[in-house]
């Protein structure tokens, strides 16, 4: 059995051993409890489309039929088709990082309330649900990237180190963005849950706030220069415009811009995504002390 | 000494309140967002190791609370519980079990969540699926096991994780009456090889014979603190 339930030891001459229940490290003890991580997010995974006839193809159908209704209704009525080049790949690389980021933002947001059971019987590291949710979420989102990657090379696509670089740092902005949120959001969900519908709206929000459908120049036509940075600081575009230049980018002919200081604002993201899941394990920790009552 | 208990107390707010909006009306008409009720209140003993107590009290007393304290599910409002070892609640078992999931998954995941690693349940597992006596269904889903059945696996995983101090709540009276025997004399063996105990049951005679001490708790307050038969005498006195 690990020892990990209880980290803080109390000090004192005859006081040795002692430690003082339901005092745990936080995002530490779930990387101590990786084993039960795993067998959480294998659990997520199996009971989520069980008792349904097409099972796992759900995760495929799903952004396949968003992709269809944005692709018909932007690329093909409002024409984006004929000024964006190749659109199709860039709608669908820019829509597996809101799915990624929704999926994994909103089940970890719920993830506390939905495990009220087990919180209140059994002391555990509690970070473990938004956390596995959170890798739940990145398991949904490979099958996309899978779809995404076999498109583009269909479509000419011959990535540099770099721009796979630039995809990796993408994804990992998301996931941690998405982690902290969660944490920041899933515990004051726990008291209230207006966090849940909150973060649904933001989610409405995030959609159209990155240029996920749109490209970046139309916005940089209209916008200030200084709202233009405040745009770009968003992790969520920088992760979009990093999978754009990864996918996107490299199946056009060159004839599309990127947005400037792309790794400036990649950085920018990691930090600010970092900073956030500091915030959000701190919040947290401060709240978790009165979960297993309220819940 | 095992568990040390010193002046706990635990008080529940209980709120009027459940969302933003209601707060904020509340707060503006000047009525209280919350009232406030102690469960327990200043409660201090020690238990040494390899020692069997008994929780006593009337529902509603505060016993779930403190074996929750013990394991870290609560936290003190204020005073201390410290431990030393490895603590296990049965506090209800079968809480980390999944409908969806076989009998041998669920063992696995609810093994993991009691503390297990992946080796410890692979070795144990076989012991595991012996008592509780229903290997036949161990790849059925568990949603369409019978209550009993249910309760005979997740009490055969929970017995058998590795611990130090185990605490019972209201469990022994799980399955058959063969199976709660078995039960009842595993916990005992666990007993005898040194392991600390703290037991809550109604079922008073079998409690006060499993245990040599009885702590009787009413209102949140320990009124007796002695031995198991006497502190039952004064239960019933009451
Ligand atoms: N999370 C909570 N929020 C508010 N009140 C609570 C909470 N948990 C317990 N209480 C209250 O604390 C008191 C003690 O509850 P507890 O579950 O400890 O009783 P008990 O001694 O285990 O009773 P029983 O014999 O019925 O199991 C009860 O009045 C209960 O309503
Ligand atoms: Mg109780």
């Amino acid at each position: 059995m690990k020892r990990t339930r209880v980290t803080q030891i109390v000090s004192g001459p005859d006081l040795d051993g002692f430690v003082r229940p339901g005092q745990g490290a936080g995002l530490i003890d779930v990387f101590r409890r990786r084993y039960l991580l795993s067998l959480l997010v294998r659990k997520e995974v199996q009971v989520r489309y069980r008792g349904s006839v097409l099972g796992w193809m759900w995760s495929y159908v799903k952004p396949i039929t968003q992709f269809l209704v944005f692709f018909v209704a932007l690329g093909v009525f409002l024409q984006l088709n004929g000024s964006i080049p190749n659109y199709p790949v860039y709608l669908f690389s820019g829509l597996v990082v809101i799915n990624l980021f929704s999926e994994a933002f909103s089940n970890g947001t719920k993830s506390l309330v939905d495990n009220a059971p087990l919180i209140k019987k059994i002391y555990l590291p509690r970070e473990l649900f938004p956390v596995s949710s959170t890798l739940v979420a990145f398991i949904n989102f490979l099958p996309q990237a899978i779809v995404l990657a076999v498109v583009c090379v269909f479509t000419g696509w011959a990535p540099n180190l770099v721009q796979v670089l630039g995809i990796v740092l993408g994804v990992l902005i998301v996931v941690l963005l998405a982690m902290g949120l969660s944490l920041f959001f899933g515990s004051i969900n726990v008291s209230f849950r207006d966090a849940q519908n909150f973060v649904e709206l933001i989610l409405l929000v995030a959609t159209w706030a990155s240029p996920v459908l749109y490209q970046w120049s139309m916005v940089d036509k209209i916008l200030p220069d200084w709202l233009m940075v405040i745009y770009q600081l968003n992790p969520v575009t920088a992760a979009v415009e990093l999978l754009h230049a990864g996918f996107w980018f490299p199946t056009t002919d060159a004839e599309v811009t990127m947005p400037p200081n792309l790794w400036f604002f990649g950085l920018c993201a990691l930090i600010t995504s970092s900073v956030l899941l500091v915030v959000g394990q701190l919040v947290f920790r401060r709240l978790e002390r009165r979960f297993a009552q309220d819940l | 000494m095992a568990i040390i208990v010193t002046e706990l107390s635990k008080t529940f707010l209980l709120r009027h309140t459940h969302s933003l909006k209601e707060s904020v009306i509340a707060a503006v008409r000047r009525k209280p967002l919350s009232s406030s009720f102690n469960a327990l209140d200043e409660v201090s003993f020690t238990i040494n190791t390899g020692e069997s107590v008994a929780l006593l009290g009337f529902n509603g007393s505060g016993k779930s609370t403190l074996l929750k304290l013990i394991s870290g599910v609560l936290r003190p409002d204020r005073g201390e519980v410290l431990t030393r070892g490895r603590v296990a609640g049965l506090i209800e078992v079968g809480a980390g079990f999944h409908p969806d999931l076989s009998g041998r998954e669920n063992i696995y995941l609810n093994a993991a969540i009691l503390g297990m690693s992946q080796k410890e349940i692979d070795s144990r597992f076989d012991d595991i699926v012996e008592f509780s006596e229903i290997a036949k269904f161990i790849d059925t889903e568990v949603k369409h096991y019978s209550s009993g059945m249910f309760l005979r696996l997740a009490f055969s995983v929970a017995i058998h994780t590795e611990v130090d101090i185990l605490l019972v709540d209201e469990i022994l009276s799980v399955g058959d009456e063969p199976f709660q025997r078995k039960c009842l004399a595993k916990i005992r063996q666990l007993h005898a090889e040194g392991r600390t105990l703290v037991v809550v049951s109604h079922d008073l005679g079998m409690v006060a014979d499993l245990c040599d001490r009885g702590i009787l708790i009413d209102k949140g307050r320990v009124v007796f603190d002695g031995e198991s038969h006497e502190a039952v005498v004064r239960m019933r006195a009451q």
